[in-house]
């Protein structure tokens, strides 16, 4: 194996100019559970590592006037016990909290599962049906992008060479909302997802006012369901809205065949979850 | 029952292994090192079948570092014979092909080079600069694709055996053979009931936690050493005196620990290549597999194709039975098609019995032994009928089992005819096990099947030894891999009357004790157990004479009880009783150090019978299936050290609970095996299942001092059609095809209301 050379830079800045200066062969580790597992197999050779774990803008969690901001690099386990994510954002906690183990979690990050840009990853479609915002930073200074907007295809992003995504932000949440993610894997964990569904919705009383739906699993990139959610608001959520949903759902899969699921079950699935996350989503808007 | 009362046998004291396993003070395959060693690395085939045209190792040979390159031209040709491993048969011929191979590739996988470099690193370089020039041929995975006329033919020589007139076509059908019992025409004619079904299952791996490993040491002087995994490190001595034409003498086998084996370690892959490589570099060798290495070219069991058809009269008594099996054995000829057709109809009292069995060849890693090898496959076929003809007939599966079952006198279709067996007391147990005894919780349904396994005796050899203190060594030559040390301690403490902290067992390389047939065909608590049993009753013998000699008596005239030396009566004369300890001390004076050694060929090993409940739910839009509930009832004879035959019945359970729903190689159009790791090749995880219930019914095997039947392998019989079973309950629709995974599960229930389905 070629050697790596690894940097841990303090700041973005530091961050951004190591990564400019690789020619290429520069790459950010966060929690390393995609890059280090990738490196040890062989297919990422990088020669240089920037560890953005020490730049304390991507590894903390502020909240301001409702908003939060979640940094890239935050792991799992912290997410999980952020009580006012959980309580704002409950399925987003629950979408990070099901990448891996208990041992992954301590390390795995939204950001690292956002620019690995796997199709399946777990914490992206709760990302994008909250709405979430990213934040990246580059030689070319900031900018933010809708976070259906970083993926490209399976393993490959939007971001511009030395790009670095600096943290999610999520906005501020109506009375009455809620969101949920549900996956299928045929084990009970430590699992791909088969299809990935996020739904994320607000409530007038019995009426649906406001709602986004997202998918993985389903195409080359994470989807954004726009039918999907068109179909539920102005809904009760009642049986016709969300079978329309779940047609809507059915209509944007672009799935492969392969050793995780088939064209047909994918499809299917898809509808599956959605009417399932809709119903919790919609449970935690009305306690909410 | 047993009315003996045990001091020992039936407790469960802490293995003797335990600490060093909890703390990692234990050493596996890949913990043992010596000063110099090499890595040892293998280049694969990435082809499924092509014939090699060349290799070129000269680039490799050049590159520093690398102090040997061997390929096939290192390895002697083999005859065309047969010799057993484990409980499976192989042929030498192919068995070195299976190695390194020759003039072809026949999976990807196959190994057709090996490097030993001084880094791992330098190793990897050079399998790289090796150049391989292929002619791909057309390949075939499936084994009724490869059955076919027109299938591409993995080796040209092969004519199918056991068809007479003796065939002159080259085919992939390497075998072809039946049993029969009775007329099982007629036997047809009489039944008012038949079920008929084809089933398949899939090629499922062992899944042993650790890969295999292996370090060999070759000196000067042609002695060898080897340290590896294994369940015989005798099996991987024969081997390699074979493969590579070294005496026994000469090879010296330390097994390690092993993590899991589940038959798929009975067999070789690293040992002669580390041994050659040691031998052209003048170093020791280390290698050891990575677990891709492991699902791409270390032997899974067959897939099979089972087509059943079972009649049977109105009141539930079978009539007659008809079987067809045919399992493929990858790439060379050797599946356990015999064990599955002897298997199939095994737990029951038929008149009338026909099967056929046929051993297929197939573009994929050789297969090898697993839990109960072959059973598995015929017996989901079998268990499936069975319980389709209990829904037709409208009857409890476990009272249409007690109808039918095989007991003490029942004739086999195979050939043999049952001594003491416990299907029916393992039926009855059943039957009144706190699981059967409760309803079905609703949302959930219950399936039933049952399983047999023969279980086997084979070689063994031990020794026990008396310490100057009085405590005991006990030596034997089979791996540990579910408890046996425990056990083999347990039942010498019982036989010499002390206690079980005063004898510590060790497993001894092959230089050091009598040859040992394999850790496998649950045959160590049964054979070497009574191999232990015997050498302390030679030890209790040598006691007996120690005592007389110190009473000036007749060795006759002293008895051995509780672990002392005592007259037979008192006509004897007054004499303190003598204690191990104090006749331990005294060795020296009374005829010096006192020890026992046996060795034999054990007959007799008592078969076992297996029934395992299931309740569990099937999310109707998923197909996920969800096991709420599952016990496993099994007659062990008798069960030593309980806590440890409750452990392999949970794990054959859990094995067979992966093999029913998830587990499945996946190859690509070009025969390239997808899936080659934990993550897509899927056995349960822990949350997947619940805690295991167990049921464990005694009737002790005559054969055996304490009663001891085989217990490793009836328990992965029943659970694909205990699972099936009870997804036919819930859903109605009879599965056919393993795995039940979701896809299949959720494409069958959409099949069967078309209506509901997706658009
Ligand atoms: C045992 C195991 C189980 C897993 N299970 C799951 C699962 O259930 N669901 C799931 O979705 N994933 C799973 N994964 C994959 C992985 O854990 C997740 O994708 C995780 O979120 C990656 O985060 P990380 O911080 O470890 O990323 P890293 O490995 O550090 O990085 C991943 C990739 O993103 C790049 N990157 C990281 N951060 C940034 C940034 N801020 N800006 C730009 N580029 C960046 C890296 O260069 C790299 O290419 C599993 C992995 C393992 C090893």
């Amino acid at each position: 194996m070629k050697e790596a050379r690894y940097t841990a830079p303090e700041t973005l800045d530091e961050a951004v100019a190591l990564l400019a200066s690789a020619n290429g062969s520069g790459r950010v580790l966060a929690g390393g559970t995609d890059l280090l597992v990738q490196m040890r197999a062989g297919t990422a050779k990088p020669g240089l590592i920037v560890d953005v774990k020490k730049i304390p803008e991507m590894t903390t969690i502020t909240e301001k006037d409702g908003s939060y901001r979640i940094g890239a690099a935050v792991s799992g386990a912290v997410i999980g016990e952020h009580e006012g994510l959980r309580k704002a954002w409950p399925g987003i906690v629950e979408a990070v909290n099901l990448i891996g183990s208990t041992q992954v979690q301590g390390r795995a990050s939204a950001g690292g599962n956002l620019c690995n840009a796997s199709p399946a990853a777990d914490s992206v479609p709760a990302m994008v049906a909250a709405g979430a915002m990213v934040t990246i930073q580059g030689p070319k200074g900031r900018r933010e992008i809708p976070a259906e907007k970083v993926n490209a295809g399976p393993g490959r992003t939007t971001l511009a060479p030395g790009e670095i995504v600096v943290s999610f932000t999520l906005p501020v949440r109506p009375r009455n909302s809620g969101d949920a993610y549900l996956r299928l894997i045929p084990r009970t964990e430590m699992d791909i997802a088969v299809v990935g569904c996020g739904v994320s919705l607000t409530m007038d009383g019995d009426r649906c006012t406001a709602a986004r739906v997202s998918l993985g699993a389903v195409a080359p990139t994470v989807l954004l369901v726009e039918d999907a959610g068109k179909a539920l608001v102005g809904s009760t959520l009642d049986d016709g809205a969300l079978e329309a949903a779940a047609a809507a759902c059915r209509a944007a899969c672009k799935p492969i065949d392969d050793k995780r699921g088939t064209i047909v079950y994918r499809t299917k699935i898809a509808g599956v979850l959605l009417k399932r996350a809709a119903a919790i989503a919609a449970e935690r808007a009305r306690s909410h | 029952m047993s009315a003996r009362t045990y001091k020992w046998i039936g407790t469960r004291p802490n293995r003797p292994d335990g600490a060093d396993k909890v703390t990692g003070r234990a050493r596996f395959g890949a913990d043992f090192n010596m000063p110099g060693q090499l890595v040892g690395k293998v280049l694969r085939s990435p082809h499924a079948h092509a014939l090699i045209k060349s290799i070129d190792t000269s680039a490799a040979e050049k590159l520093a570092g690398v102090k040997a390159v061997v390929t096939a031209k290192d390895f002697p040709e083999q005859e065309n014979i047969t010799v057993p491993a484990g409980e499976m048969q192989v042929n030498l011929r192919d068995v070195t092909r299976n190695i390194m191979a020759r003039e072809k590739v026949l999976y990807d996988g196959h190994a057709v080079a090996a490097v030993a470099a001084t880094t791992e690193a330098v190793a990897k370089e050079a399998l790289a600069l090796i150049k391989v020039e292929y002619e791909i041929l057309p390949h075939v995975i499936d084994v009724e694709a490869a059955m076919k006329d027109g299938a591409p033919i993995l080796h040209d020589h092969l004519r199918t055996e056991g068809v007479e007139p003796k065939p002159t076509k080259a085919t992939n059908i390497a075998k072809r053979i039946d049993f029969a019992k009775g007329d099982v025409a007629a036997g047809f004619r009489k039944a008012e009931v038949v079920v008929e079904r084809k089933f398949t299952t899939q090629p499922v791996h062992q899944g042993y936690i650790e890969p295999h490993a292996a370090l060999a040491s070759a000196s000067e002087d042609g002695q060898v050493q080897v340290w590896s995994t294994t369940q015989g490190h005798f099996q991987v001595r024969g081997f390699c005196s074979r493969l590579l034409n070294i005496e026994t003498s000469q090879i010296r086998v330390t097994p390690s620990e092993i993590g899991g084996g589940f038959g798929g370690k009975t067999v070789v892959y690293l040992e002669p290549v580390a041994i050659r490589l040691s031998q052209k570099s003048g170093k020791p060798v280390k290698m050891v597999m990575t677990r891709e290495e492991v699902f791409r070219a270390s032997g899974p069991t067959s897939a099979g194709v089972v087509e059943v058809k079972i009649g049977a009269t109105r009141d539930g008594r079978i009539v007659a039975a008809e079987c067809m099996v045919a399992l493929q054995a990858g790439a060379f000829p050797g599946s356990p098609v015999g064990p599955a057709c002897m298997c199939s109809f095994a737990c029951y009292d038929i008149d009338d019995i026909k099967v056929v069995g046929y051993d297929v060849v197939s573009n994929r890693p050789k297969v090898a032994a697993y839990r109960a090898p072959g059973a598995p496959i015929s017996c989901w076929g079998v268990e499936s009928a069975i319980d389709e003809l209990a829904i037709e007939l409208g009857m409890d599966p476990i009272e249409l089992r007690l109808k039918n079952a095989a007991k003490q006198g029942t004739k086999t279709h195979y050939g043999p005819t049952f001594n003491r067996i416990g299907f029916v007391e393992t039926l009855e147990a059943a039957k009144s096990s706190p699981h059967y005894q409760t309803p079905v919780k609703r949302g959930f349904h219950r399936g039933v099947a049952a399983g047999f396994w023969f279980n086997v005796g084979a070689d063994s050899s031990a020794a026990a030894h008396v310490g100057e203190d009085g405590t005991v060594t006990v030596i034997s030559g089979n791996p540990d891999i579910g408890g046996s040390r425990a056990s083999l301690a347990m039942m010498a403490a019982e036989e010499l009357g002390v206690d079980y902290e005063k004898v510590r067992p060790v497993i001894a390389d092959t230089s050091s004790i009598g040859f040992n047939f394999v850790t496998g065909g649950s045959r160590v608590t049964f054979a070497t157990g009574l191999a232990v049993v015997n050498a302390v009753k030679e030890v209790v013998r040598e006691l007996k004479i120690r005592a007389a000699k110190i009473w000036e008596v007749e060795p006759e005239a002293v008895v051995w009880e509780n672990g002392m030396a005592k007259p037979a009566s008192t006509n004897v004369g007054e004499f303190e009783p003598l204690s191990l300890s104090q006749l331990a001390a005294m060795a020296g004076k009374t005829g010096g150090p006192i020890n026992g050694h046996a060795q034999l060929n054990a007959q007799g090993a008592g078969p076992g019978f297996g029934v395992h409940i299931v309740d569990l739910a099937v999310d109707h839009d998923t197909g996920i299936v969800t096991i709420d509930r599952y016990t496993a009832v099994q007659d062990v004879g008798t069960a030593i050290h309980p806590s440890y035959v409750e452990g392999q019945m949970q794990g054959g359970a859990v094995q067979g609970i992966g093999w029913a729903l998830n587990e499945e190689y996946i190859y690509n159009a070009k025969g390239k095996l997808d899936n080659p790791g934990f993550l897509d090749y899927r056995i349960p995880v822990a949350s997947d299942l619940p805690m295991i219930e167990t049921v464990i019914v005694e009737v002790p095997n005559p054969s055996h001092p304490y009663g001891v039947r085989g217990v490793g392998e009836v328990p992965i019989v029943p659970p694909m059609a205990a699972v099936g079973n009870a997804i036919a309950r819930a859903t109605g629709i009879r599965f056919l095809d393993l795995p039940m995974s979701p896809p299949r599960v959720s494409a069958a229930i959409d099949a069967a209301r078309p209506k509901m389905a997706a658009e």
